[in-house]
């Protein structure tokens, strides 16, 4: 199996890929994992992730920076369906917009656009920095024997938007900061979390590792 | 359901190495700052906090290995400050696994730093470290001014309003020093650190002065912060971050046990 985790010059890939190799290993699977920006590497990949940290506008651009980079995204994950992890912003870009300071394209693939997070507690900081659990709307085999709920293992989360999915069969996952915030979304063979999973400790090794086990 | 409220160690290093001993039982090598790091990402910490005083170019490679190092190790969230001039350090830090980058001097120098560092890579990154000193008589209102390199400098520049101005440039939390209380092991100075939480819409950490678990409780409860920091009591054994925990735990403070 080949996994790739996409670079485009966006944030914290280093800790990514260190990540995905040690679930790699303490699972026992047989697979490579490469950090690229070569377009063509992911046309070989069989599992694609797309981490992102950083402003929307400037993700977005860094990822139209990379030549052929969009398309073979397009053809990987719409038309050959192959298993896709959205991190953070990564995750961002899989919706129609990102109203972060300036409107900007995503990718389209959840329907919605990527809105700055409101707490009804006016006390309640902005960015949502830190660990908090996770409510299921719906079973996900990315989530498979992770304990969630107000007593479950915590994600950790560094954002101030989240998508403002229009489809609710899209949200997979929410997390409660003064209502309910967009954690993981999803559909078909793609799905994304907004909390960051090579920085959450168990929870996200648990994560990446279902992630290299889910068979969409 | 609700965010945790944070726990964080921070470590002082110079060339790669920890300045202020850590004394953990089971550490081979004290002064290796990644051995600490995945003692305390081990130990439950909530973040990590490096503060880099290295001066020199060979140092700051030594800086940057050791961020790499520990992520490699450790899949825990890690901030580095120390010495960021320019858009291409943050970027350095960042590329080497650092998730935020705190930033002091720079920002009390030139404010328009933080939107150019918070328009590249996004507010949440993007930490400005305040020191701040009280000034205000006996008597007097409390009053509290910026002070830069290590507290020796002081700049006449209102702790509050600084706070607030590089927020609206984009700071997405704020570390908060208090260089009174700094090593004194005498509590966080809470007057401040609840005037700056109550003015900006961002995260506060508070940091300098803690000697006893209640003052880890006072930071949050009293001086309104959304994490607090610590070196010593935690470098020198003298509290494990789950006794930590569980002492805010016991008082009404949501944290992570997990």
């Amino acid at each position: 199996m080949k996994i790739t985790i996409i670079d485009y010059g966006s944030g914290n890939l280093h800790s990514a890929g260190k990540a995905f190799e040690r679930a790699v290993r303490e699972a026992g699977f047989n697979a490579s994992v490469s950090v690229t920006s070569d377009a063509e590497d992911v046309r070989a990949s069989d599992r694609i992730v797309l981490p992102g940290v950083g402003a929307y506008a400037d993700c977005r651009k860094g990822l139209d920076a990379v030549p052929g980079m969009v398309e073979t995204l397009q053809e990987m994950v719409i038309q050959k369906a192959k298993p896709f992890l959205g991190i953070c912003v990564g995750t961002q870009l899989m919706a129609e917009r990102g109203l972060e300071k300036t409107t900007t394209n995503g990718l389209g693939w959840i329907k919605g656009d990527v809105v700055e997070i409101t707490p009804n507690d006016p006390a309640l900081k902005i960015p949502q920095i830190g660990w908090n659990t996770l409510e299921m709307l719906r079973p996900h085999p990315l989530m498979e024997n992770i304990p969630t709920g107000t007593d479950g293992w915590h994600a950790y989360f560094v954002h101030s938007y989240h998508i403002a999915a229009t489809d609710k069969n899209q949200i997979i996952a929410t997390t409660d900061y003064g209502g309910a915030v967009t954690a993981i979304v999803g559909r078909d063979n793609m799905v994304g979390t907004q909390f960051h999973p090579e920085k959450s400790q168990k929870l996200g090794l648990a994560v990446i590792t279902n992630f290299l086990r889910w068979k969409p | 359901m609700t965010l945790k409220t944070r726990i964080i160690p921070c470590l002082d290093v110079k060339d790669g190495r920890v300045v202020k001993g850590v004394n953990f039982v089971d550490l081979i090598d004290a002064g290796d700052p990644v051995q600490a790091a995945i003692a305390y990402d081990a130990a439950g910490a909530d973040e990590l906090t490096f503060l880099d005083i290295t001066a020199s170019s060979d140092g700051r490679a030594a800086t940057f290995d050791m961020i790499s190092r520990t992520a490699e190790q450790c899949f825990m969230p890690v901030t580095v400050g120390g010495g960021v001039r320019e858009i291409a350090d943050i970027r350095k830090l960042l590329l080497a696994g650092a998730d935020k980058v705190s930033i002091n001097t720079t920002a009390v120098h030139n404010p328009d730093f933080v939107s150019e560092a918070a328009d590249k890579f996004g507010n949440q990154c993007i930490v400005v470290a305040i020191d701040a000193k009280r000034v205000s008589g006996e008597g007097e209102d409390d009053r509290w001014e910026i002070f830069t390199h290590g507290g020796r400098k002081e700049t006449g520049i209102d702790a509050v309003d600084f706070a607030r101005l590089v927020v609206s440039k984009g700071a997405g939390e704020i570390l908060l020093t208090s260089m009174d209380r700094d090593g004194t092991k005498s509590g966080y100075n809470l007057p401040l650190t609840r005037a700056v939480a109550d003015a900006v819409s961002v995260p506060v950490i508070a940091s300098g002065g803690v000697g006893t678990l209640d003052h880890l409780v006072d930071g949050v409860k009293i001086g309104h912060a959304s994490a607090v920091l610590a070196a010593s009591i935690f470098h020198f054994g003298t509290y494990t971050i789950e006794q930590a925990k569980r002492h805010m735990q016991a008082a009404g403070i949501p944290v992570r046990l997990d």
